[in-house]
């Protein structure tokens, strides 16, 4: 091999290992970044993480755009994608504005265009963290997260429960509905507990998933507009002795016994017995 | 420390006055600091000129300009922009296309300060030597990048790029960029000269290619009165650039058509003898038209 040649090739080869090391730890470092930290959440109409790293071209004409100013550049320290907006619920959460400024104010695809109606938004979704210091769940009328909810009435609903605990009061329960949910954040924002008892989360860590194959009966026989099997299966319940059990009024004791078959003590019901 | 010898520039200095000797950098200075000002001036005093960073911007609601480098790396991880994106892209390239790629690295990049420092320093305290890196790196590193962003599907120079965090920065909120401005900054004072934007920043080499076949460039129709003070070579940030246009040599014509050089006008400063002036790829003075050498006539035209 000629010396400018074997030149050549060695000095390519140098480059390619040298540049190609580097582009290796950037590579990892960009893929590392792409899992937002939970308590981060993108405006309205963000692409899906993955996407949203390619797609965000980190101008922030979103933050510029947003009239209550909750977006935020990220800075390099910060552990997710540089220079990508985000707010944080408990800080100041999104007001959702109807116009939705900031998705109109994106150059590129990375919140998406489509998102024309703010209640269609699903920046999070809101999850009640912990049932032990949520005020509603001790037996107190909160409702605070109910009550500044935007799809009020929808996204959180009260729902009764007896309280166990004094027995003669009522608990209500808030539940969250993911379909009507936008993750905009005003119910963590407003929880009046130290921290926030109910959260929104990143809707792949807030929002399971039923199989595929998964049927709900009374959907499918509310679907079919009857009953699927014919004819309708009567429901039987293997009760212990002397006790009945009817849908709605629960378990009694059954006055006319059928016929008394000599049973184990073990199997014996006894007096509060749950089923 | 250096022996001592004359400041470079003070024959030009003493020749055209400092003002005229310091002209072009100091309309470099001046477009530097006024367009950050008009990003500025939003944030501070609610005046909204330009919204936006150097990655995309929106000028006065009607001007949108987007970096290409940054659209080329969103269309690699596979995302299609909006039209006023396109629209960006389309002027931000015809305006470089004119007036020279890496206009953007000496007339825009708020990086260029930066490193104009560490090279000053570098002559004034007489730092010498440091890694010798090729010209040539920064293609690679700019390879890279592209190759990074197609394989991850992120933007991934974007985690580390000097030039959007320290612009981004100053309007949005600095953050820690200051560490990384500051390890370019170390890193041509005493690691490699010129080291950053001559050698490695893969923004600096996009644009180089942009402007490959610009029209504005700096020219030498005096270059017969070269009196070899190598003041222009000391303060050129690409100064391997002008020896063939000054020299003549292989018969170059007299103009510099390389495309790494940045257009600051530096050279044209500190000559004394008026050698450099800017003009257009296309004015080659009459006795270099000739077609006795057709390699000459090849490299004028543009490619």
């Amino acid at each position: 091999m000629d010396p400018a040649r074997r030149q050549f090739v060695s000095d390519t080869a140098r480059m390619a290992c040298g540049v190609g090391l580097l582009g290796t730890g950037l590579g990892f470092y960009a893929r590392h970044a792409t899992a937002l930290p939970p308590a981060a959440i993108r405006p309205p109409g963000a692409l899906p993480e993955k996407d949203f790293s390619s797609a965000c071209i980190r101008c922030g004409l979103c933050v510029r755009d947003c009239p209550y100013d909750i977006l935020h550049l990220a800075k390099p320290e910060e552990p997710m994608s540089t220079g990508t907006p985000y707010f944080v619920a408990r800080q100041a959460p999104c007001e959702m504005c109807e116009e939705v400024p900031c998705v109109k104010a994106c150059p590129t695809a990375a919140l998406d265009h489509s998102l024309t109606d703010i209640t269609k938004a699903k920046m999070g979704l809101a999850v009640l963290v912990d049932k032990e210091t949520c005020l509603n769940y001790l037996g107190l009328r909160c409702d605070i997260c109910y009550r500044v909810c935007p799809v009020l009435d929808k996204a959180i609903t009260l729902e009764p429960q007896t309280n166990e605990r004094t027995g003669k009061h009522t608990l209500f329960i808030p539940v969250v509905h993911s379909d009507h949910c936008t993750g905009c954040g005003k119910c963590e924002k407003s929880c009046p507990t130290e921290v926030a008892s109910i959260k929104v989360m990143p809707m792949y860590m807030a929002k399971g998933q039923l199989s595929a194959h998964y049927r709900l009966g009374w959907v499918e026989k509310e679907k079919a507009g009857g009953s699927l099997v014919a004819p309708e299966a009567e429901h039987r319940y293997n009760m212990p002795e002397g006790m009945k059990y009817e849908h709605g009024k629960g378990l009694s004791a059954d006055p006319k016994p059928e016929v008394a078959q000599p049973v184990a003590p073990a199997f014996k019901a006894l007096k509060g017995d749950k089923l | 420390m250096s022996a001592p010898e004359l400041k470079i520039g003070a024959e030009a200095i003493a020749e055209k006055g400092w003002l005229t000797a310091h002209k072009w950098l100091l309309l470099r200075r001046i477009t530097q600091v006024g367009i950050l000002l008009a990003f500025l001036v939003g944030p501070w005093f609610g005046l909204w000129i330009v919204k936006g960073n150097l990655n995309y911007s929106y000028t006065l609601d009607v001007l949108p300009l987007t970096d290409p480098y940054m659209l080329l790396q969103a269309l690699l991880g596979g995302r299609l922009p909006e039209t006023l994106a396109w629209i960006g892209v389309t002027i931000v390239l015809g305006f470089y296309m004119l007036v020279g790629g890496r206009v953007y690295c000496s007339w825009v990049c708020p990086i260029n300060p930066v490193t104009d420092l560490a090279s000053w320093l570098r002559r004034v305290l007489g730092i010498k030597g440091g890694i010798r890196l090729s010209e040539v790196t920064r293609y690679w590193v700019l390879g890279m990048t592209l190759v990074v962003a197609l394989l991850t599907g992120t933007i991934a120079w974007e985690m580390f790029n000097p030039v959007s965090m320290l612009h981004r920065g100053l309007i949005f909120g600095l953050g820690f960029a200051w560490v990384i401005v500051l390890a370019v900054f170390l890193f041509d004072l005493f690691v490699a000269q010129r080291g950053w934007c001559g050698h490695v920043c893969p923004v600096g080499a996009f644009y180089s290619l942009v402007g490959k076949a610009s029209v504005v460039r700096v020219v030498l129709p005096k270059r017969e009165a070269c009196n070899n003070c190598m003041d222009c070579y000391a303060v050129c940030p690409e100064f391997k650039i002008i020896k063939p246009a000054l020299k003549a040599v292989d018969g170059a014509a007299p103009i510099i058509l390389d495309a790494t050089c940045t257009n600051c006008g530096r050279c044209i400063d500190v000559c004394s003898k008026n050698v450099f002036t800017f003009g257009t790829r296309f004015n080659v003075p009459a006795s270099h038209q000739s077609a006795t050498d057709p390699t000459v006539a090849d490299r004028v035209k543009p490619s």
